[in-house]
């Protein structure tokens, strides 16, 4: 571990902020813990609220690199880990053919199974860089159970073992989030070696304050009004409530038609940026219309 | 400090969170790192280490006010009286600050302030979204509303209605509407009014949850944190009673059913996943015997046959599980969305098929109200007839059900007195591949009075209580 990065909670807060990353008391307090206790952090919420962008932006505030590991169905070791290049080694066995006798097959062997044929996947990238990296296991609740169970021994120990070589540690311990659309229970094994962050749909002032960040040019009342609209949407019952990459959108758009208030109509008519469901927008667009 | 966070961690197990030791040892060294006067970054501290799930946290929240309440920092501990003391001194001094802001004279005590005068200030505090002006009044409401006496053995509720009812917040609604559409200059849109509502709306919504917290920090200083914890212990989303559930958890629990039909739907799949093989195939087996000079040294067995689960679903909807029913409704429209054959059935005594007003519809809302409204379930008189419904079933669409078919039944089996006609269901389980029924009952109430379920259950695969998510996942898990 050695010198850490963050000082206090303020800290964090702060250096989310320079990277125009509006983090909650919440989210800085996880993020500053799992630096100190060296843990990984499970950041669990709905689509759309900030998961992976907090990974990066801890990442570039932190000036390090973000390794990113996609996870989807059918994801297994010689994607995560690390592979055999087999195809080399094959070639390395070849040259030597005919040059010696089987006395050099143990040398051949130890020959073909170090390093140099070792192609590196992100988790062991991860953990055998020499620089300081923040680890992205992203949507882990797409992978089967089962591989859940890959990840174990790189989150509670940060090291990787590999049969033909041994147990790789890491060199410095990596920052590792993970991420959750929460569409199935993840195992109690993965979840007890984590910290946990619940990232939900932002207060109405931080949403606020993320749209005048994230939008150039948008004027204190117009993101007033965007947040306000947005938040009365939320309440309705969607298929799938606006989020806050789509309220961003929504802002970005309001903008760029140079619209100063919103008014009913134009709040209909854009709605499908808030929205994805054609039933929705049209639930929307009566709710909006029908009562005040 | 230990036996602080040891007793927390019991109170927490207590309140039915699973915490494990490790989790426990986290949370030990991560406060060692959080300044401990930051209370809201030590509750943090430990919600990351100890809750794991997002449905716990309103449990977590609540054992942490009670047993960190009285050791915060704003409040001294022991010493009963001197807490009421300190929230008048505290009042005084907001009332002298609100004079000087306003400029206006009037009594200055918090003791003689009238109801009237707290309506006042309660109003400008939320006009002006001021929160430290809030929690004031939200002290102010309470000794003057709630009528707190000690020892006295009421729950919390009680004295929040009181003060609630005091304090009139449909009025104060109303209210500050008005008052907010006089300061605009021109008339303000619809829109405008309706999002300005939904501002009040929320910051009223505030000031009730500031009232519960004050409510419940004077009921642990007056009774202990031990006894309270104990009080105020509600079961978590995944043990709430269906039959109960209030319209919050209600929403919970839908929340949390479209997870587990994807997981029941995963565990059918994955039955045919782990079983590769088929029978012997013989032709294939001689055909490859060949090869080894005509001993079958290697048998082939059949690919298995895609097993594409059909679900046919019958459900009671009727008065005494209205509440069951309503789970039961969206249960089914979240199996109709995983499942690619799902036919579901209501009856009371009567039976309709309303797979189409699922399929149709986009929205569960307009569904569950259809099948309310539309579904020709009343046959005599709308009390519950298993019999005839079941041979309504039988006989219109007892040829569909075949051997792919798994067979749900939901219902208390309270037949009312009726004939049970319970042969129908083992026709059923003959020709089908399974039968179940879940039952909303707990099982102790079981053949008690009208209740038939054993006469049934005889010739169920598996009958099961089913009264919570807990043991609807017992069920899902059961499958696999």
């Amino acid at each position: 571990m050695g010198e850490t990065t963050f000082n206090d909670l303020a800290s964090v807060r702060d250096g989310l902020k320079s990277v125009d990353y509006l983090a909650d008391d919440g989210i800085a307090s996880v993020v500053f813990l799992a630096e100190k206790l060296g843990k990984p952090v499970l950041v669990e919420g709905p689509a759309g609220t900030g998961k992976t962008e907090l990974a990066k932006s801890v990442a570039s505030m932190t000036d390090s690199r973000l390794i990113r590991l996609q996870c989807y169905e059918g994801l297994d070791e010689a994607k995560a880990l690390y592979e055999w290049n087999y195809k080399k080694q094959l070639l390395r066995i070849q040259a030597d053919r005919g040059t010696e006798s089987a006395e050099d097959w143990t040398e051949l062997q130890d020959d073909i199974f170090n390093d140099e044929f070792l192609l590196t996947r992100p988790l062991l990238e991860a953990i055998s860089a020499e620089e300081k990296v923040v680890l992205l296991i992203d949507e882990v609740d797409r992978v089967e159970i089962e591989t859940e169970a890959l990840l174990l021994e790189i989150l509670s120990d940060y090291q990787v073992s590999i049969p033909e070589l041994g147990t790789i540690e890491a060199s410095q311990i990596p920052l590792v989030f993970l991420t959750s659309n929460n569409t199935r229970e993840l195992s109690e094994a993965l979840k007890r070696r984590c910290l946990f962050l619940h990232i939900d749909y932002p207060q109405l002032d931080r949403e606020k304050e993320i749209v005048v960040t994230k939008v150039e040019g948008i004027t204190d009342n117009l993101a007033e009004q965007v947040a306000r609209i947005v938040r009365s949407i939320r309440q309705l019952e969607l298929k799938k409530s606006p989020s806050v990459s789509e309220t961003i959108d929504w802002a970005r758009t309001l903008v760029l038609l140079g619209i100063e208030n919103i008014d009913i109509e134009t709040a209909k008519e854009s709605l499908h940026i808030l929205l994805k469901y054609q039933s929705d927008i049209e639930k929307t667009a009566k709710e909006l219309t029908l009562e005040a | 400090m230990l036996d602080l966070m040891s007793g927390f961690v019991v109170e927490l197990r207590n309140a039915g969170l699973p915490v494990s030791l490790t989790e426990n040892l986290d949370a030990m060294e991560a406060i060692t790192h959080i300044p401990i006067e930051d209370r809201d970054a030590f509750k943090y501290a430990l919600a990351a280490t100890l809750v794991k799930n997002e449905q716990h946290w309103k449990a977590f929240e609540t054992v942490f006010e009670v047993y960190f309440s009285l050791r915060g920092p704003e409040y001294s501990v022991g010493d009963e009286d001197g807490d009421g003391e300190w929230d008048e001194n505290d009042l005084e001094e907001w009332m002298r600050q609100m004079q000087q802001q306003q400029g206006q004279g009037g009594p200055g005590s918090g003791e003689d302030m009238s109801p009237e005068e707290i309506a006042e200030m309660l109003f400008k505090a939320l006009m002006d979204a001021n929160e430290a002006m809030m929690q004031a009044m939200a002290r102010a409401a309470v000794t003057q509303f709630a009528g707190m006496e000690p020892g006295r053995p009421v729950g919390g509720t009680y004295y929040l209605y009181r003060t609630l009812r005091n304090l009139d917040l449909d009025g104060m609604l109303d209210r500050l509407m008005d008052e907010s559409m006089d300061r605009l200059e021109n008339d303000p849109t619809q829109l405008q009014e309706r999002l300005q509502k939904e501002e009040f709306e929320n910051r009223i919504e505030q000031l009730k949850r500031e009232i519960e917290a004050e409510i419940r920090r004077r009921l642990v200083a007056d009774r202990g944190v031990e006894a309270m914890a104990k009080t105020l212990r509600k079961p978590l989303p995944e043990d709430v009673d269906f039959m109960h559930a209030s319209r919050e958890e209600m929403a919970n629990i839908r929340k949390a059913i479209q997870p587990l039909t994807r997981k029941l739907a995963a565990r059918l799949a994955r039955k045919r996943k782990h079983k590769r093989r088929g029978p012997l195939d013989f032709r294939a087996t001689v055909r490859r015997s060949l090869s080894y000079g005509g001993v079958p040294a290697e048998p082939r067995f059949r690919n298995p046959r895609p097993n594409k689960p059909e679900l046919i679903v019958v459900a009671d909807i009727s008065g005494s599980v209205a509440a069951f029913a309503r789970f039961t409704l969206h249960l089914v429209y979240a199996l109709q969305n995983q499942f690619s054959k799902v036919r579901s059935f209501v009856f009371i005594d009567g039976l309709d098929e309303v797979t189409h007003m699922f399929q149709n519809e986009e929205d569960i809302t307009n569904a569950v109200h259809r099948v309310n409204t539309e579904a020709d379930v009343v046959w005599v008189d709308g009390h519950s007839d298993y019999g005839h419904a079941f041979s309504v079933f039988w006989e219109n669409f007892g040829h569909e059900v075949n051997s792919k078919s798994t067979v749900m039944f939901l219902g208390d089996a309270r037949n009312n007195y009726h004939a049970t006609n319970a042969w129908i269901i083992k026709e059923t389980q003959k020709k089908a591949r399974s039968v179940f029924w879940l039952n909303p009952e707990p099982r102790s109430y079981w053949d008690t009075g009208d209740s038939v379920i054993s006469e049934y259950s005889t010739h169920c695969d598996g009958t099961f209580e089913c009264r919570n998510l807990r043991q609807l996942e017992g069920f899902v898990d059961h499958l696999a």
